[in-house]
């Protein structure tokens, strides 16, 4: 009863497949297509969906309705967009390169959905169910960097050629604290494999006890935001998050006010389409693993499996917008400082803190290791965070400042 | 950084909440969804031009004289005047030819404040908007004509002001004209009587009638 989408989705899956059990080789190209083409169209919908969620709640925000005129509250809006990119002229740049111009969007594409193949949606519904899937996906998403450092170079444009450096320096170096708080998960799953990880987030003596609160609570209680140096680690997760998938208040990349539009500067028509959804499953890719390494995955009570991961999902994608909607855009040297000097450190922390925590788990029990987790394990957190900002202080000018012009 | 951390936080409130009054509460969603309602027009609202005319035929109770110095003061030159002449080409105090162009007005009221016989106002129509983007724009005499009760309708209150200003002005001229009657019969009495009362009589405290050229 409680995987019944997942189970379903998968007898689906097998019941197409038995077509063709008489011929071997198309039934491996008919089981490649339904592990994929699924995935890459779902999150092709989910893209256009989510510009849409995105333009109302940016605009519910700003106090404006938001698009409202396709379709009932302008649901369809996303298509119309789609059918203006596609009739748009596509202009490339007369002294650009031109074959990395045409690739870089692709070069882009093609990792994110990768990317979303490691997820696991549901029990069972893995595109790419690696032992070493975690790994896998942060060594394909940091593909990304050279897709948009590709567009910024191959443009020959002044304002994307700073993007794709800016986009460089940025991703290169939010990817270490992303995948560092990363590490205290796989530590404590004691795997690499995305099942797994997310197995490990049930409270399984109490998931398998048939008592009714307890199957309701042990799948929620279990997920790794719950421990002290899994709340932790989700901040740093979806902080580094943010900066890796270009979004506010890390969008330097693309800043607008600053440089046009950063890589995308010269791009449009249908590249610029790709590149925006190549964007969208990018991010949408990291808060999947964001949810499968903190949220519990697709863990959930009454109906585990795939509705759960959705919602997760989007919940975490609506955060991502809210933060838009609040937070104006960081300089260069914040990015930067606040990357290096302050989740990188505190990162490393934190997986000695998991490790601590296992520790005092494994010998005393649970109630204690979250005692001393959330009380000890975060007054060292804090510490180390007054200290470090203490530390990235700039220094205090003492000389008192002269102004020549000014008597 | 707990400094940073609070800033964040109270800076999330603010827009939840902006976010979520915006579905209950009218004044955090104030935008009107044009075509379908129109924002409401204050007695205020000024945007076009128009010529007033008082009873019922638009071209004989026009009161505008075609003194063009609307023409001469409209700051973006928009406004065509023609004098009317009649069959003997004898000029008639009203325009022929009265255009004004929507796309070179810029709504300055100008035209009004320097009119002196209070025959054009401000409208507070906006759709005027035209297939035809060059004579369509050229709004000519007919179509700016519009009656006092449109005005009435338009801005109540300085509708009435101004009829209360041209009464009075009409009740002065009315006064002045009575005065000037009683002075030219006062004088052609003066005139019938024998000299030798003339000493006699004080001493006029106006200036002696002189006999009207003008009229
Ligand atoms: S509208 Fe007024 S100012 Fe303009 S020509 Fe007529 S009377 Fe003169
Ligand atoms: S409102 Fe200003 S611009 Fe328009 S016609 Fe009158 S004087 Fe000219």
């Amino acid at each position: 009863m409680n995987n019944f989408f997942d189970l379903k989705l998968v007898e689906l899956g097998r019941w197409i497949e038995a077509f063709f059990a008489d011929f071997p080789s198309l039934k491996l190209v008919v089981h490649l297509l339904l592990c994929t083409l699924p995935l890459a169209l779902s999150f092709m919908g989910a893209f256009a969906f989510t510009t849409w969620l995105e333009r109302k709640g940016l605009a519910r925000i700003q106090n404006r309705p938001g698009p409202n005129r396709v379709g009932i509250f302008g649901l369809l809006q996303p298509i119309a967009d789609g059918i203006k990119m596609l009739i748009k002229e596509d202009i490339v740049p007369e002294r650009s390169d031109k074959l990395f111009h045409f690739l870089a969007p692709i070069m882009l594409m093609i990792p994110a959905l990768i990317g979303v193949g490691f997820l696991p949606l549901g029990d069972g519904l893995h595109a790419l169910p690696l032992d070493s899937a975690i790994i896998f996906f942060f060594a394909i998403s940091s593909l990304n960097t050279i897709a948009v450092f590709m567009a910024g170079w191959s443009s020959r444009n002044k304002y994307s050629l700073l993007g794709g450096m800016r986009a460089v320096a940025q991703m290169i170096s939010y990817e270490i604290p992303l995948v560092l708080s990363a590490v205290a998960v796989i530590m404590i799953a004691g795997s690499l494999n995305a099942q797994e990880v997310v197995a490990s987030q049930q409270i399984s003596s109490w998931v398998g006890s048939g008592n009714i609160l307890q199957e309701f609570f042990g799948r929620i209680l279990g997920w790794n935001v719950f421990k002290p140096w899994g709340f932790a680690g989700f901040i740093f997760f979806f902080v580094a998050a943010l900066a890796e998938a270009n979004r506010s208040p890390f969008d330097l990349p693309e800043a607008d006010s600053e440089i046009i539009a950063g890589h995308l500067t010269e791009y449009s028509g249908f590249k610029y389409a790709i590149f925006f959804m190549g964007e969208y499953i990018s991010a949408f890719a990291i808060a999947g693993i964001g949810v499968t390494l903190f949220l519990g995955g697709w863990n959930g009570p009454v109906f585990s499996g795939l509705p759960w991961f959705v919602l997760k999902l989007f919940s975490l994608f609506a955060v991502m917008i809210w933060i838009r909607g609040t937070l104006p855009r960081l300089r260069v040297d914040q990015l930067m400082g606040y990357a290096w000097k302050f989740l990188f450190p505190l990162a490393i922390l934190n997986i000695f803190l998991a490790g601590f925590y296992h520790f005092i788990e494994r010998q005393w029990g649970t109630a204690i290791a979250m005692l001393a987790g959330w009380i000890l394990g975060f007054g060292a957190l804090q510490l180390a965070a007054t200290a470090l900002s203490r530390l990235n202080q700039s220094p205090i000018m003492r000389s008192k400042r002269v102004y020549q012009l000014v008597e | 950084m707990s400094l940073l951390a609070k800033g964040i936080l109270k800076g999330m409130a603010v827009t939840a909440k902006n976010f979520f009054q915006s579905y209950y509460r009218k004044e955090r969603l104030p935008t009107v969804q044009y075509p379908e309602e129109k924002s409401t027009i204050t007695p205020f609202t000024r945007n076009f031009p128009f010529l007033l005319y008082d009873g019922d035929d638009a071209v004989d109770g026009m009161r505008c004289t075609a003194c063009t110095l609307c023409e001469r003061a409209c700051p973006p030159q928009c406004i065509y005047i023609i004098k009317d002449k009649d069959e003997k080409g004898k000029p008639i105090l009203r325009p022929r030819i009265f255009d004004i162009d929507t796309s070179v007005c810029m709504s300055c009221q100008l035209c009004v404040e320097v009119c002196p016989y209070e025959a054009i106002r401000m409208d507070s129509a906006f759709e005027l908007s035209n297939e035809n983007r060059f004579e369509g724009l050229l709004i000519n005499r007919g179509d700016l004509l519009k009656s006092n009760d449109y005005y009435h309708a338009l801005n109540p209150v300085e509708a009435r002001e101004t009829d209360d200003r041209i009464a009075a002005k009409n009740a002065l001229a009315e006064a002045k004209k009575k005065a000037r009657q009683k002075k030219t019969r006062l004088a052609a009495a003066k005139a019938k009587r024998p000299p030798s009362r003339l000493k006699k009589s004080p001493p006029a405290r106006e200036k002696p009638p002189q006999p009207e050229k003008s009229e």
